[in-house]
Parts: structure tokens; sequence; C-alpha cells
């Protein structure tokens, strides 16, 4: 079973082809990064993926559920544009509330645990909107992994990180890697998604111009999707 | 249950995080309570006409600083997009859209609590005469208003000019709960009694009640998702 299937997706805002003609399938436990310019449509894939907006043509399904499904929503930890952070809330309560959603067994210690790992322990029950935005950011990390999910669906997960915070996203990624989650992630930062990624794809216009496992010689040259597959 | 459960995690959340802030809730007291006062320098305190019209008074000024509260139940999560996280999570559109109907509610009946007593010493009125059925109004009507406005905050929430659009929009679709509410808080705060022909106004603010919180947690994922 593949962990994302798009078939012969299409998605219009208005009159505009958002989304074109677009058919992919990711293996179980692969990381796709997601590349293209501005308006590529990178953000429009992973928000239907994520069950946000529905496709105008095609199917779109995730861990062998038709995307929006509950039951496929709660093996998903999504990191979007917005860090879906709650300014009001203590660090421990935004991250209690997501658990209560997920319906955690032990919601308490799984909290605890990402407050850790997430080096944001000592600030538990500080309101969010004390915090800089890298600590944010850091809080929106731990609520995307908390329910240990199946798959990870993170829009530019690296903007606005700074070096520390950077390693520990890449690690805690390559740790969910390891345990057989499949990472999606849209990225502008190439050479630190091609760190991880097993296979990319490249949207130019709304189509997917490739997808395939990730080219060796993107590790070293990381434009080199863009210059093979890209536009001039 | 586990619907239940979500819902009162998301009208949990919604409560305190606006008890944090009381952004929305002192507004609306600070409006609702100006409303009384402007309407007592025209309205001569105890006089025949106040009582006729109080019921109409009261409702005016609760849905006015109503849509206060309503308004933020779906913009409160416009910072952050945590919409968008909390429509990724697992719980249902019905789930969500009780929640924040929940919580307004509450911050609705916080509001009316307080503005009742302020207009009883302001028009010299005893509102406590029928206190049982009073509150059985209050509770229905308010119900009624929350269900309306939440539905309706959920489909502004990306407008620019929502706090506009909201009083715009909701204000006619209640009108039946609204005349209901008005009819029957005149009859309960002149302490006259209810005939035959009013119970009819009960039994709308039930149905409007029934039919309106059905249709919404039916279509709120249409709205929500598209």
């Amino acid at each position: 079973m593949s962990a994302v299937v798009l078939n012969a997706v299409w998605k219009y805002f208005g009159d505009f082809a958002a989304v074109q003609d677009i058919s992919l399938a990711l293996p179980p436990a692969s990381c796709l990064a997601l590349l293209g310019r501005n308006g590529a449509g990178k953000t429009t894939v992973l928000r239907m993926l994520a069950g946000l907006s529905t496709p105008s043509q095609g199917r779109v399904e995730v861990l062998g559920m038709p995307s929006g499904d509950v039951r496929a929503r709660a093996r998903i930890g999504i990191l979007g544009h917005g860090i879906g952070v709650y300014d009001e809330l203590s660090a421990a309560e935004n991250l209690r509330l997501f658990a209560g959603l997920y319906e955690l067994p032990d919601a308490d210690r799984a909290v605890t645990r990402w407050l850790e790992r997430t080096w944001l322990d000592h600030v538990r029950d500080s309101p969010a909107r004390e915090f800089s935005r890298g600590m944010r950011q850091r809080l929106a990390v731990a609520r995307a992994f908390l329910a240990q999910p199946d798959l990870l669906l993170l829009d530019e997960p690296f903007t606005s990180l700074d070096d520390r915070a950077i390693a520990l996203l890449q690690s805690l990624l390559a740790e969910a890697l390891a345990g057989g989650t499949s990472v999606v992630m849209s990225t502008h930062q190439v050479r630190e998604a091609m760190e991880m990624a097993t296979h990319a794809a490249l949207l130019v216009r709304g189509k997917l111009a490739h997808f395939g496992p990730r080219p060796p010689e993107m590790l070293n040259d990381p434009g080199w999707l863009y210059r093979t597959y890209g536009e001039a | 249950m586990r619907f239940a459960r979500q819902s009162l995690r998301i009208a949990a959340k919604d409560l305190r995080a606006e008890m944090r802030t009381k952004e929305a809730l002192n507004a609306a007291l600070a409006f609702g309570v100006v409303i009384l006062v402007i309407f007592s320098f025209v309205l001569d305190p105890g006089s025949e006409a106040i009582r006729e019209m109080s019921g109409g008074l009261l409702w005016l000024t609760f849905v006015f600083a109503g849509a206060l509260i309503l308004n933020r139940a779906f913009a409160r999560e416009l910072p952050n997009d945590c919409l968008d996280t909390l429509l990724a999570a697992p719980l249902s559109g019905a789930a969500l859209f009780l929640g924040k109907t929940l919580a307004s509610f509450v911050l609705l009946i916080i509001v009316e609590g307080i503005c009742l007593p302020i207009f009883g010493v302001l028009y010299d009125i005893n509102w406590l005469l029928q206190p049982g059925l009073l509150a059985a109004v209050l509770l229905l009507a308010t119900w009624g208003i929350s269900v309306i406005g939440t539905v309706f905050s959920a489909l502004t929430v990306n407008l620019r000019l929502r706090e506009l659009m909201l009083p715009m929009l909701v204000y006619p679709i209640m009108i039946p709960a609204l005349m209901a509410a008005m009819r029957l808080t005149t009859l309960l705060v002149t302490n006259e009694p209810i005939s035959n022909d009013d119970w009819i106004w009960f039994r709308l603010l039930i149905g409007f009640d029934i039919i309106f919180t059905s249709l919404a947690l039916g279509l709120v994922e249409i709205v929500l998702i598209g």
C-alpha cells in the first residue's frame, strides 16, 4: 500500500488550474521532497493530502484511505505555513489540546516527552505569545510529531528555523523515517531536504515535471532537478 | 462519546483563551451596557411603555452585543493558521462546530446574566417574577443565536469585512427566534400569564433550535472544507 496516491488530480480556483493532472504514488517509509517555484502548486497538493481542500477532479489517497477521512487524519501530522499554535495557551496546553483531539492514551506523558525533545520543558506553562519565533516553531514541530503519525505533511518546515532547530528537525525526521513514517515536504531549502529525501517531485506551473527516486546528482548539486526538468 | 468529548475540548479551549484575553467578552459587555444606558435616557423608568418594550429592548441589546462574541468564534482561529491545524486533526467538522457553539453560548449567557440586573436597575423592572420560565427563554433563544452566529462566523471568517457581514447575514435569519424571545420576555418580566396562544412562541423557539442545530451539524463540513 502506498503512503500517498495522487491519481489524475486537478485543482481549480475559479478558472485557474493550480494543479493539473498530477499522478504519483509514494511508497511507505519514503520521504518525498516536493520542489518548485512559488505558485507551482506545492501547498495546494499538501492541502489536498491533508484533507483541507478537495480535488476538482481525480483521486487523492493517504495511507490507503481517501484524504480527509477522519481515520486517515488520525495518522497524519501536519506542519503548515502557519504554525498552528494558540498564543493564549501555554506550551503544555497547546500540546494537551491536540493530544486530546488525537485521543492519545497517555496524553500527559506524550506532552512532557515532546516538550523535552523540543527543548521547551522549561517554559511549559508559559503562554506561547511570550515565545520567540524559533520557540513557537519548535512547539509546532512538537505538535506535528505528538501523535506519532504514519505520515508527516510539512510545508516549508525549515523556514525561519535557526541552525540548531534545523538540526533538531532533521534528526526527528530521520528517526521517524527509520521508524516507518512517510514524509511529504515542500521546500525551497533543497540542500537540507535532499539529505533525507528518498524521492523528489518537481512541480512547474501546476504540472508534475518530474517524479521519481531522488536523483543522486542532487546530493552535490541541489539545482540539478530544476535545470534538467524545470523551466529555463 | 468521542464526538461529545471532542466538542467539549474545543469549547474548553475557546473559553480558556477568551478568559485569558477577555477581548470579546469585555467588548460585548461594554457595548451591551452602553446600549442599555443610552436607552434609559429616552425611556421613562418604570413606565408602562418601557414594560411593553422590555423584551424587545433586552433582546436587541443581547444580539447587538452578542455579534461581537459570535464574530470571534472562528476568527479566533485565524492567527497562526490554527483553523487548518484543527481541520487536519481527527475531529469532525460537526464536533468543531458544536464546541464553538457551546463556547459562544456560555459567553453570551455571561453577557446576558450581567446585563439583566443592570436592565432591572436602570428601567425599574423586577425581572425575577417568573425566573424559571425566563431562564428557559434565555437558554433557548441564546442557543438559537449561538448556532446561527457560529455557522455564519465560519462562513465569513475569511472575509475582510466580516465584522459587518456577520450581523447583516445573521439578523434576518434570527427573526423568528427573536420575535418569540421578545414576546415571551415581555410577558415574563411584566408578570403576565402566558396564554395558550403564547405557548406557540415557546414551541417556535424549540423548533428553531432543533431545525437549525440539525442543519448546521449536517452542513458545516461543507462550509469549512468545501
